[in-house]
């Protein structure tokens, strides 16, 4: 067999599913096998962090980092993957902005304790028992690593050569990049994004939009939308106009609303306050002349109110960008 | 007193770590399995829109998010008092059915049954769905491929993602099925069967058929005595997508049945502070610790406990096999069913009669009349405040629970998962595999490492739902401790 190059697989705070991604492109999996030596990826192979340790710096040609960074233990493997990788890509949605984990960057350590641990339904612990970094158990000492205040991404903590977007990234995209390796086709600019378009997830979506303003907002239980028309002129939240194109719109064409797992299109920071501004153009909140201050606030109010959750709506997949540090303790 | 720290993806991953305790005669003392990781979704879904949560915990796990998607879009059915169109239910266990053909699949072929199929002393690096392909034969290997393949491109059409998938809501599904779509589920659903019975052959060849094997099944290091957990339909029959919870005995009498409305009068979950996991027991026997028999609360949640309270299987193909197992094993009836199996290794066979079953219901989903129906939602009127509702996930039992304000903002999340279930199994599996293997301070090298993981993946442990590990290939290494600590040998089992 011809010489393949390395490539690896590591995943941090995640769920498995760039794995899956990976795992699905199917019957292409037997052609990236030709080309490339899956050296380290914790699920498929055996290989060890001290084996990586002893590889080569620079090493692995290609690593796919996935998951967000919440423990010590995920910030030394990034530095790890970093040192012995030529290149390092932040795979899917957690290694760019800290994705759905980011959600707990809105509460605090103690916050979260207390639920999973006091309070939920099910507990049975009259003597409030909570994880400890340290335990004496009658046989000796157990310990666990704490846990932080709050979740990162990876670009927050190692250099980064490109990132991969998308909660996960879809296998079809995953192949383009792979295709274009085996190739030798030359890379973009370090940085850049790779595994989708540069503009927003509209432009691949096929229902039809009219620039039609709305009155209120309604949430995804309150209508069955029509399945021609544009879901944010049916007045349903789809983060599509504000969203990075790649995935090929796939939520939208089962009536439900893009959930914005692509992150922010090229050129924009903020996926979130970029939303707002969208709202802005979109909204008609309807003939206010005449009307007095509290009639004006009252009529605003009603609309913000069939938007519950601006932090959760919005940052659904970028939290870990726009809160690095957490809710204070 | 001496110690054994296993770190099943190595300390720095950190996903899963076990320590063993030697006692002064160098044997073993206790064994203590610690995940040491949570990532708190029971609290950051508080002050989320009730209706994020079948996108939100699809998150939790990306080996599973069918299951939690159909547990938190089942929930919502509850916390919106919508009770779906027909044609919805089906649609969704439609998807749940694809999902479970799929994951068995991989489960077998990928992850556990590589031990069976290339075997447990073979080295490590064959270990693997390649060594299985190496084996097996290519075209064996491409029939896995597609299978999956073509599983992942029913749950794409029904769910617009294949993974992560969308379309459950409050009172229904967000998209009817065409009729074209339909016959191609027709057409997967058909192949499916053949690749179930395909794979049912393989196992009795390869494992039933095999001395060694059979032997290990069922030796006393694989068996506990518990209780067991699974769901069943209005006839008592196995059904992943809904029905009531039943709790059958070790000696296989019915302890409870209930809706899981009524969960938390049942179960209950014990919190050690050397563990992020919390353990679930059964709340009316009580926490005995970590032991078997009728007097301890510890119950297991598997593809084989889901047989034990069955009494057999809703489709004619699955239920031959069902009877075929439980005669295998030389199990007496009770009424309809069989007294329990109690080899946790036959977990492995139970999931594959479980892949027929799901393949032969697929069909008969899908060539059902309403399955076409365009009624697929019922718009709530209002929010009930709670909504609790859960499916077998593959792995287990597993329970969302929802409390939310009159707006549907969720202001109480718990979550049992289908793994958590089984972590005091587990646990217990995992000291039974150690006593076997460590006796007057000799550690058996390779047996204790493959050993104590088959005890592990025979739950097929999604620690992806706890800890995001997928064990099935997991890199091992043995650290042997003395008093200070010191490691004085290092068992490594060279990848």
């Amino acid at each position: 067999m011809k010489q393949r190059r390395k490539i690896a697989i590591y995943w941090a705070s995640s769920c498995g599913g760039c794995e899956i991604a990976f795992a699905n492109l199917h019957e292409k999996l037997l052609v990236a096998d030709e080309h490339f030596e899956l050296v380290f990826c914790p699920c498929l192979v055996d290989t060890k962090v001290e084996d990586v340790e002893r590889m080569a710096d620079r090493g692995i040609a290609i690593t796919l980092f996935n998951g967000a960074i919440r423990t010590d233990g995920n910030e030394e493997m990034a530095h790890l993957m970093r040192r012995k990788s030529e290149l390092l890509i932040a795979y899917g949605a957690c290694a760019m902005s800290g994705a759905i984990p980011a959600l707990s960057n809105l509460h605090s350590r103690d916050n979260h304790f207390q639920a999973v641990y006091r309070e939920n339904a099910t507990i049975d612990n009259p003597a409030g028992a909570q994880p400890q970094a340290s335990t004496a158990v009658p046989e000796g000492v157990l310990v666990l690593p704490r846990f932080h205040a709050a979740v990162k991404n990876l670009v927050q903590v190692v250099d980064v050569d490109y990132s991969i977007p998308g909660c996960p990234p879809e296998s079809t995209q995953l192949w383009k990049i792979l295709e274009a390796l085996i190739a030798g086709t030359p890379l973009p600019a370090k940085g850049s994004v790779l595994g989708a378009g540069s503009s927003t997830c509209c432009d691949e979506c096929k229902r039809e939009r009219k620039k039609k303003t709305i009155q209120r907002f309604y949430r995804t239980f309150e209508i069955i939308p029509d399945t021609q028309k544009c879901l944010l002129e049916q007045g349903i939240l789809c983060m599509g106009v504000v969203t990075r194109d790649g995935c090929g719109a796939l939520c939208p064409q089962v009536n439900m609303p893009c959930i914005g797992c692509y992150g922010a299109p090229e050129g924009v920071d903020d996926q979130g306050a970029k939303m707002v501004a969208a709202i802005g153009s979109v909204l008609d909140i309807g003939e206010y002349k005449g009307m007095t201050e509290e009639q004006i606030r009252e009529r605003t109010d009603a609309v913000i109110d069939t938007l519950p959750d601006l932090a959760g709506t919005f940052y659904k997949f970028s939290l870990g960008r726009t809160l690095p540090e957490g809710k204070a303790q | 007193m001496k110690r054994i720290s296993i770190n099943p993806i190595t300390r720095l991953e950190g996903h899963g770590h076990i320590e063993i305790f030697l006692d002064e005669a160098g044997n073993v003392a206790n064994t203590y399995f610690q995940v040491p990781e949570l990532r708190g979704f029971e609290r950051f879904c508080v002050g989320r829109p009730a209706e994020d949560m079948p996108g939100i915990t699809d998150r939790i796990c990306g080996v599973c998010p069918e299951a939690h998607h159909m547990a938190a879009t089942k929930a919502l059915d509850r916390l919106f008092d919508a009770d779906p169109p027909s044609a919805a239910k089906k649609l969704r266990e439609l998807l749940y059915m694809a999902f479970y053909v799929t994951d068995h699949t991989t489960h077998f072929y990928a992850l556990g049954g590589p031990d069976f199929i290339v075997g447990p002393d073979a080295p490590p690096a064959e270990r693997n769905l390649l060594g299985v392909v190496r084996k097996v034969g290519l075209d064996t290997g491409k029939k896995v491929i597609d299978c999956r393949a073509r599983n992942f491109e029913v749950i794409r059409m029904l769910g617009g993602r294949s993974i992560h998938p969308t379309g459950g809501v409050p009172g229904g599904w967000s998209k009817p099925l065409s009729e074209e779509e339909r016959q191609r589920i027709e057409q997967i659903a058909r192949e499916n069967i053949e690749f179930s019975h395909f794979t049912l052959k393989a196992f009795d060849a390869l494992v039933l058929g095999n001395e060694k094997f059979a032997k290990m099944i069922s030796s006393k290091a694989y068996t506990h005595e518990t209780y067991s957990l699974g769901t069943v339909d209005a006839n008592n029959q196995a059904n992943f997508y809904d029905g009531q919870l039943r709790i059958v005995a070790p000696d296989g009498e019915e302890f409870a049945k209930f809706p899981v409305a009524d969960y938390a009068q049942h179960i209950a979950e014990r919190v050690e502070p050397w563990t992020y996991l919390k353990f679930p027991y059964l709340k009316k026997i009580g926490w005995r610790g970590f032991v078997d028999g009728p007097e301890s609360g510890v119950y297991s949640a598997t593809p084989l406990a889901r047989l034990n309270v069955s009494d057999g299987m809703a489709t004619p193909q699955a239920q031959q096999e069902y009877e075929r197992f439980y005669k295998t094993f030389g199990k007496k009836r009770i009424g309809k069913r069989f007294a329990p199996v109690h080899h946790h290794l036959a977990t492995h066979w139970a999931r594959l009669i479980e892949m027929l079953y799901a393949s032969e219901h697929m069909l008969e989903l899908a060539t059902d009349a309403e399955i076409t129906a365009t009624e697929t939602r019922r718009i709530p009127t209002h929010v009930a405040g709670v909504g609790i509702g859960s499916v077998e996930a593959p792995r287990g039992t597993l329970i969302h629970q929802y409390e939310a304000d009159e707006r549907g903002i969720l202001t109480a999340v718990n979550l049992i998962v289908g793994t958590t279930n089984n972590h005091a199994a587990i646990s217990m599996s995992i000291k039974r595999a150690a006593e076997s293997l460590i006796r007057a301070g000799k550690v058996v090298e390779e047996g204790l490492l493959n050993r104590i993981e088959m005890a592990f993946r025979l739950y097929d442990p999604c620690l992806s739902c706890a800890t995001h590990s997928l064990p099935g290939t997991m890199p091992l290494e043995v650290n042997l401790r003395n008093s200070r600590g010191e490691v004085v040998h290092t068992i490594r089992r060279e990848g």
